[in-house]
């Protein structure tokens, strides 16, 4: 009996080997299944959601692509063709690139542009890439050799025999980069000194930092640039001019000093006291302990916001062509004032060329920027 | 208070540019330093905009070098200065420019409160409509309830509220800020009207769909003569401004081309000789090298080689000459003569 029990009970001896799990769960029909279509309020969704997605992917891709013209030499080749609008006018941009890459820059000397941006991004390159050595050589290299370097390679010297090109001759992405990029470099150190002086316990530096930050913050930076182009020249002694870039380049400069002031101050209030007693302790100098301890834990943590700042003035930079500078925006906007291209599609096509080369360099900011919170991530990750 | 600081701020410029003015003359300042500083808009077709290859064009930026050439006898030794419209004025009053040729309206208040002088008309411009064909509209007194789209802001706003109101007639604005958006409102049938300059009427026209579907009536309802503006109390450099465009327009009276200029110089007309400088000294008188005249014909060409290069009716602008015609064919270009 029993043993007849003990062959009717049956128990395994050895593993069943695992099976692949449902095959409705895994792989991207499982993730589609879990969730695009987890049930029926979803299913409807996520095709209400495909259609529009569909619905501007078509159509961009049907403008900027297949019906595209790609060449001409003037407004017939983007002309409607027997009643049917055409897409993108991408022949205008091709034919007015060089200028919108480099304004009225003459075309003998471009190569200077060019080399100016080229030893900016072997210089940059190696800064940005956390493992790469000399830091300190790199920085002082970039940061004090280098804006002497573009200044005499993009305004000119004559003599190193390199003819003076006038900063009125600058314009498209070229002046667009020289305005974002020196209010970068110049905002950040401003903005840390100003947040420092801020939180200062002597009152005329804490009352001068404040003034300048309200100030700044106070008024919107189209006033700024209109104060800078429209009342300064009327201030200034008889014979003296400012020259026409660098009004705006010191306006925005100073403008995003305030705002990096602000986003800095947060991060320095966000360290506990105890780090800065503790640095006292150790008998750190007042620099010694903002150097060491508190501004490489505060400005890690401002990452994000110092990013979005410059991301904000980058995008900033584009109002300098109301006062008639050629910026990126102002040159593409005064090409398209030329009648010899003007057509229905010109303005699109060039509008969207603006969005694709501004989105091209604040998505390159901000996707570094993510990738240095991670490698800075150390202790506060979330 | 808006009023104050403005007017402070229209006080310190008139003051300004007095200064300037009196502390030396405009033109031996170019002389010295080589090149004449020209104020331009950013870009406005056919007056001046930069081409494919980045050099400036257009009716307005042709005065520019035509001023050149008399002083230099080289059109090319001008500087463009783009501006927008709301700092031209500072521009040309703090010295930054020497001269402004800016499709820039003569008007009293500019003329007087502002301390400019304008040296004479490059284009008569005024406000018309366009309105499509199918509509069948022939003329604008029959406009009576119509959707207008214009740019915000702007005199030609006020205009048509002038017009439409002396003529009791109804209407609804479209605005829009931009150009660009007004046109493509147009374009769309979101109003039945477009109104704005002339000139601009048939550069934006080029965007349209389908232009030939559209016509501008006849009516034109506000007077907008654009010219060169210089600062006051310069005599010499106004005269130097006034004069250059008068030659060009004399030369065209004459029938004095960029072509034939050469050839005239056998020219036993008397009105061509003073022009060409062979009698007389008036291009001493006006302090430049009495082949002035001569100079600025023979690279920037007569007043109505320069509009049709530009504007007229073979580029795609196509603007017939109408009120810039000579005064000897149906226009009131007119200009004293060189004598």
């Amino acid at each position: 009996m029993t043993e007849k029990q003990h062959k009717i009970s049956f128990y395994r001896t050895e593993m069943l080997p695992p099976k692949p799990p449902p095959p409705a769960t895994t792989g991207v029909l499982g993730w589609m299944r879990e969730n695009l279509f987890s049930n029926w309020w979803n299913t409807i969704l996520t095709f209400i959601g495909l259609y529009i997605i569909w619905l501007i992917v078509s159509n961009f891709v049907q403008f900027a692509i297949l019906d595209a013209v790609w060449e001409g030499k003037d407004r017939n080749a983007c002309l409607p063709k027997n009643g049917v609008e055409v897409g993108a006018c991408w022949a205008f941009v091709r034919a007015r690139f060089n200028q919108f890459m480099f304004g009225f820059y003459p075309v003998a000397e471009q190569w200077r542009v060019n080399l100016t941006y080229l030893v900016g991004i072997i210089l940059l390159i190696p800064m940005l890439i956390p493992s790469v050595p000399w830091k300190r050589l790199n920085g002082i290299l970039l940061l004090v050799a280098f804006p002497i370097f573009a200044y005499l390679m993009l305004y000119g010297a004559p003599s190193l025999n390199l003819p003076i090109v006038e900063t009125t001759r600058w314009g498209g992405l070229l002046l667009t980069l020289v305005i974002a990029i020196t209010g970068i470099v110049t905002s950040l150190p401003l903005g840390v000194l100003l947040a420092l002086g801020r939180q200062s316990k002597m009152p005329v530096v804490r009352l001068v930092s404040i003034i300048f930050i309200e100030f700044w913050r106070g008024v919107p930076l189209i006033t700024v640039l209109f104060m800078s182009s429209v009342m300064l020249p009327l201030f200034l002694p008889e014979g003296v001019t400012l020259d026409k870039v660098v009004r705006p380049l010191v306006g925005v400069a100073l403008f995003s000093a305030a705002y990096m002031a602000e986003v800095v101050r947060g991060g320095l209030q966000a360290i506990p006291k105890g780090q800065y007693e503790g640095a006292m302790a150790l008998g750190l100098t007042y620099w010694q302990m903002m150097r060491l301890v508190i501004l490489p834990q505060a400005l890690k943590m401002v990452i994000p916001g110092i990013v979005n700042t410059f991301i904000g003035l980058f995008k900033d930079t584009s109002l300098v062509s109301i006062i008639g500078l050629m910026d990126l925006l102002g040159i593409v906007q005064s090409a398209l004032a030329d009648a010899k291209w003007s057509t229905p599609t010109t303005a699109p096509t060039a509008y969207l060329f603006l969005a694709l080369t501004y989105w091209f360099f604040c998505f390159g900011m901000s996707r570094y920027s993510i990738f240095m919170e991670n490698y800075l991530h150390t202790g506060h990750k979330r | 208070m808006k009023r104050t600081l403005l007017s402070i701020a229209l006080g310190a410029a008139v003051s300004v540019a007095a200064v300037t003015a009196a502390s030396a003359g405009t033109l031996q300042d170019v002389k010295a330093k080589g090149f004449v500083q020209c104020g331009v808009s950013q870009g406005l077709p056919g007056f001046s905009n930069p081409d494919d290859k980045g050099n400036w064009t257009g009716i307005d930026v042709d005065l520019c070098r035509a001023v050149a050439a008399a002083i230099f006898g080289d059109a090319n030794k001008v500087k463009f200065t783009p501006l927008s419209a709301k700092e031209r004025f500072t521009a040309l009053q703090s010295g930054e420019i020497d001269l402004l040729s800016r499709n820039t309206t003569w008007t009293a208040t500019r003329d007087t409160a502002l301390g400019l002088n304008f040296a004479g008309v490059n284009y008569y411009d005024g406000q018309g409509f366009m309105v499509r064909k199918s509509l069948g509209v022939t003329s604008a007194m029959q406009l009576n309830g119509a959707a207008i789209c214009t740019n915000t802001g702007t005199t030609t706003e006020l205009n048509v509220a002038d017009f439409f109101r002396s003529h009791k007639m109804q209407y609804e604005v479209v605005a829009f800020e931009k150009a660009d958006e007004v046109v493509k409102a147009y374009d769309e049938g979101r109003c039945d009207v477009y109104t704005t300059d002339r000139s601009g009427l048939a550069a934006q026209r080029l965007k349209l769909k389908n232009p030939d579907e559209h016509i501008v009536l006849p009516e034109i309802i506000s007077k907008e003569p654009l010219g060169p503006v210089v600062r006051q109390g310069d005599d010499q450099w106004f005269d130097l401004v006034k004069w250059t465009l008068f030659a060009m327009v004399n030369a065209e009276e004459l029938g004095v081309t960029s072509k034939n200029v050469d050839e005239m110089k056998k020219s036993n007309n008397p009105a061509i000789k003073r022009l060409r400088g062979v009698e007389g000294n008036f291009g001493e008188n006006l302090g430049v090298s009495n082949a002035w005249a001569y100079n600025i014909i023979k690279q920037v060409g007569n007043y109505g080689e320069s509009y049709d290069r530009n504007v007229g009716p073979k580029t795609p602008l196509g603007l017939a000459r109408g009120l810039n015609a000579l005064w000897n064919k149906g226009g009131i270009m007119y200009a004293p003569p060189i004598r």
